[in-house]
């Protein structure tokens, strides 16, 4: 299996942060989202998060939200995200699988962590499943040697931070503000100071999800976080009125190019952070953890 | 399937967990959220303030307690078994949701919220949020399904009488499901200055376990009612289920009472055998949907399945977790009933009675002459058999869809 923890880690190593791209199996069909995982890792995406589309998507926003449903209506199937995987895992980038909790209990948890693996997939993060109650995931996550990416917010206690990283194997998925996925025009100034605490209670890679769009934002967040993820921004150049798929996968490549850039960019390693910084800072964390 | 030993008294058993069901599957962001309100609710339980507080809104607000009435014209088509109705429908606002809502409201206060919001399918929670928002002064938004406002616009328009704000959620089956998901992402947004009154005993704990606390006054209630007037216990508690609060809510007092049976009457809209149905212990499975494990109405891939009933209030694919917990026991029968064994039962309690129910509690009704029948058949005097129903909300929210339904509305006047 393929882990995202050493691509992270070789990005860090390059002084930079790693660029995840999230894309929903099934849309604008399940042909069209391996080509648009494949575009993303083309034009530098380090990592690919595949969605599966679920009828009650209660943590995201309208653009996802309308995308899967579109694939659900096509019929997009448990199988389908494996083939998926398998296709996007093909190209070397660790893929994970997003998915909300009832469709891997359905499947059979330990069954899906068999296949996901045997697919060649990294893992899963799991938005509405905290370590708490994710018992049987975290046994088949180890049994198959799969990433288990668990969610921090801004509202997480200190005590659960650590529950949480501790829990987490590949990275921490921070989410920059309260809220559902979706574009802002700022991403959450608490994103930072959740970062330091997350990195502070123990986790050794932590990237920061919800609200970047643009380029300047991921560098932005690239300053102080490990990996950058994106979901919205980039799904939503693949819907387009006029279903001119070459297009979408166009502009899907630009903006994904234009991200990667954001992620090298040096100059904010000056603004409380870069990537040596933030590597630094991940060592004190853990050296600090460590006399606890 | 039991982690709880069914030995242990029932009454006792007060969440995250119901045997396997319950919990919290809901994003990180929310628990700090439910850890503060759960830790606001055990704390007012135990304040003779706050129940000093909850008892006056309940006795010079609702109108509590509701009474018992006796039907037996209606009866005569139940087996001729005694049959008593609890009046939720004599609350303020028209059903047991008013119950929930003003201890939650209450409870808002304490933890220095100004903002509520809410989900409702038939509008009744809706309705009696906005009540208690208006009483307490607070903000109120209301997500009702599109598909639900055009089912009950005659409660969109209460919710905005009373102030609230209603948003139809356009995503999804456009029904309470679709309106809970919006709600949650509502809550996960404002969640520093809301409070989501939760309507059913299903979602995230705290809200089983907060809601059959609020709700449990109706059985209690009842319990002692039945004793003093007739000397016995009854021999089945019948109530509808969607989520299953007006259910729980009658069925708590009892659940030691080995001897009592409990039967939840669940929507089996076109007929539990075809797709369109909201039958969900009765035919779905164990999964997590709305931040809770318990039954629901799924497709092999997990995804949530559409429901259907007639009654909006009832058309939902999930259930609370004590109901799957109680179910997978033996505690308590789940039954489905259909929308027309419901609308006769409806209009049979009007006929017989004078009393127009909601088309929810009609599937109750409809389960009590099932019941009544099958009772009756193991006795020599049927008028030994005494059922106690909830009569969880009135119909007067239902009459546009009944008379479609019967045909009630002369040609050239209007419908809706």
């Amino acid at each position: 299996m393929r882990s995202t923890a050493p691509t992270i880690d070789a990005a860090r190593a390059e002084g930079r942060a790693a660029l995840v791209v999230y894309l929903p199996v099934g849309y604008p069909d399940v042909p069209g989202s391996i080509a648009a995982a494949k575009a993303a890792v083309d034009a530098g995406a380090d990592i690919i998060e595949l969605g599966f589309p679920y009828s009650d998507p209660s943590m995201d926003g309208p653009v996802i939200q309308q995308t899967v449903q579109a694939a659900l209506d096509q019929g997009t199937r448990a199988t389908d995200v494996l083939h998926a995987v398998e296709e996007v895992a093909a190209t070397g980038a660790p893929t994970l699988v997003m998915t909300y909790f009832n469709p891997v209990l359905r499947y059979g948890v330990d069954a899906f962590a068999r296949d996901l693996a045997a697919a060649g997939g990294a893992g899963l993060i799991t938005p509405d499943l905290i370590p708490d109650e994710a018992g049987e995931w975290i046994g088949a996550a180890d049994d198959h040697d799969l990433d288990r990416v668990f969610l921090v917010a801004p509202s997480s206690t200190t005590e659960r931070l650590a529950s949480t990283a501790a829990a987490c194997r590949g990275f921490v998925y921070a989410a920059s503000t309260m809220g559902v996925t979706g574009a802002r025009e700022q991403v959450g100034h608490q994103a930072r100071d959740l970062v330091a605490a997350t990195r502070a209670a123990g986790a050794e890679r932590v990237c920061v999800g919800l609200g970047v769009s643009t380029g300047a934002q991921a560098a932005e967040v690239a300053g102080y976080a490990d990996g950058v993820i994106v979901g919205s921004a980039v799904v939503r150049t693949l819907v387009r009125e006029d279903g001119d798929r070459s297009a979408a996968l166009h502009d899907l490549g630009a903006l994904t190019a234009e991200l990667a850039r954001g992620v090298r960019q040096q100059t904010l390693a000056e603004a409380g952070g870069g990537s040596g910084t933030g590597a630094g800072a991940a060592g004190s964390a853990e050296a600090k953890h460590g006399t606890r | 399937m039991n982690s709880t030993d069914p030995r242990e008294r029932l009454r006792s058993a007060v969440g995250p967990y119901f045997g396997a069901y319950g919990g919290r599957f809901i994003p990180e962001a929310l628990i700090a959220a439910l850890d503060d309100l759960t830790a606001a609710w055990e704390k007012a339980k135990t304040e003779p303030d706050f129940a000093t507080r909850l008892a006056a809104l309940h006795a010079d607000y609702t109108g509590r307690p509701s009474p018992i009435t006796e039907v037996p014209r209606f009866a005569e088509h139940a087996g001729g078994v005694r049959v008593l109705l609890k009046r939720e429908d004599l609350n303020h606002t028209g059903s047991h949701k008013i119950n929930n809502v003003l201890g939650q409201a209450l409870l808002t206060e304490l933890v220095g919220k100004r903002r509520i919001i809410a989900e409702t399918g038939a509008g009744q929670h809706g309705v009696a949020t906005a009540t208690a928002a208006a009483l307490f002064g607070l903000e109120c938004t209301v997500y009702m399904g599109e598909e639900d406002t055009r089912r009950q616009a005659l409660n969109v328009a209460r919710m905005r009488l009373l102030g609230a704000e209603v948003v139809p959620v356009r995503t999804g089956t456009r029904t309470l499901k679709d309106a809970i998901n919006e709600a949650f992402r509502d809550w996960v947004t404002n969640v520093e200055t809301t409070n989501y009154i939760f309507g059913t005993v299903a979602g995230p704990h705290p809200f089983p376990t907060m809601v059959r606390d609020l709700q449990k006054i109706i059985g209690e209630e009842a319990r002692e009612q039945v004793l003093a007037r007739y000397d016995v216990l009854p021999d089945a508690v019948i109530a509808c289920v969607g989520g299953g609060s007006n259910a729980i809510g009658i069925f708590h007092a009892f659940l030691d009472d080995d001897e009592v049976r409990l039967i939840g009457c669940e929507a089996a809209g076109e007929g539990a055998e075809t797709t369109r149905h909201a039958a969900t212990i009765s035919k779905g499975a164990p999964g997590v949907l709305h931040g809770a494990r318990s039954y629901l109405l799924q497709d092999e891939d997990g995804q949530t399945l559409p429901s259907h009933s007639i009654s909006a209030g009832l058309d939902y694919p999930g259930v609370g977790p004590e109901h799957s917990w109680l179910a997978d026991l033996g505690r308590a029968q789940y039954r489905p009933i259909s929308d027309a064994e419901a609308m006769d039962a409806f209009a049979l309690l009007c006929r017989t009675e004078g009393i127009i129910p909601a088309i929810e509690s009609a599937h109750a009704l409809a389960g009590a002459q099932q019941v009544g029948r099958e009772l009756a058949a193991e006795v020599s005097d049927p008028r030994q058999v005494t059922l106690l129903v909830n009569l969880s909300g009135r119909g007067d929210k239902d009459v546009a869809t009944a008379a479609q339904w019967f045909d009630l509305i002369d040609e050239g006047q209007a419908t809706t």
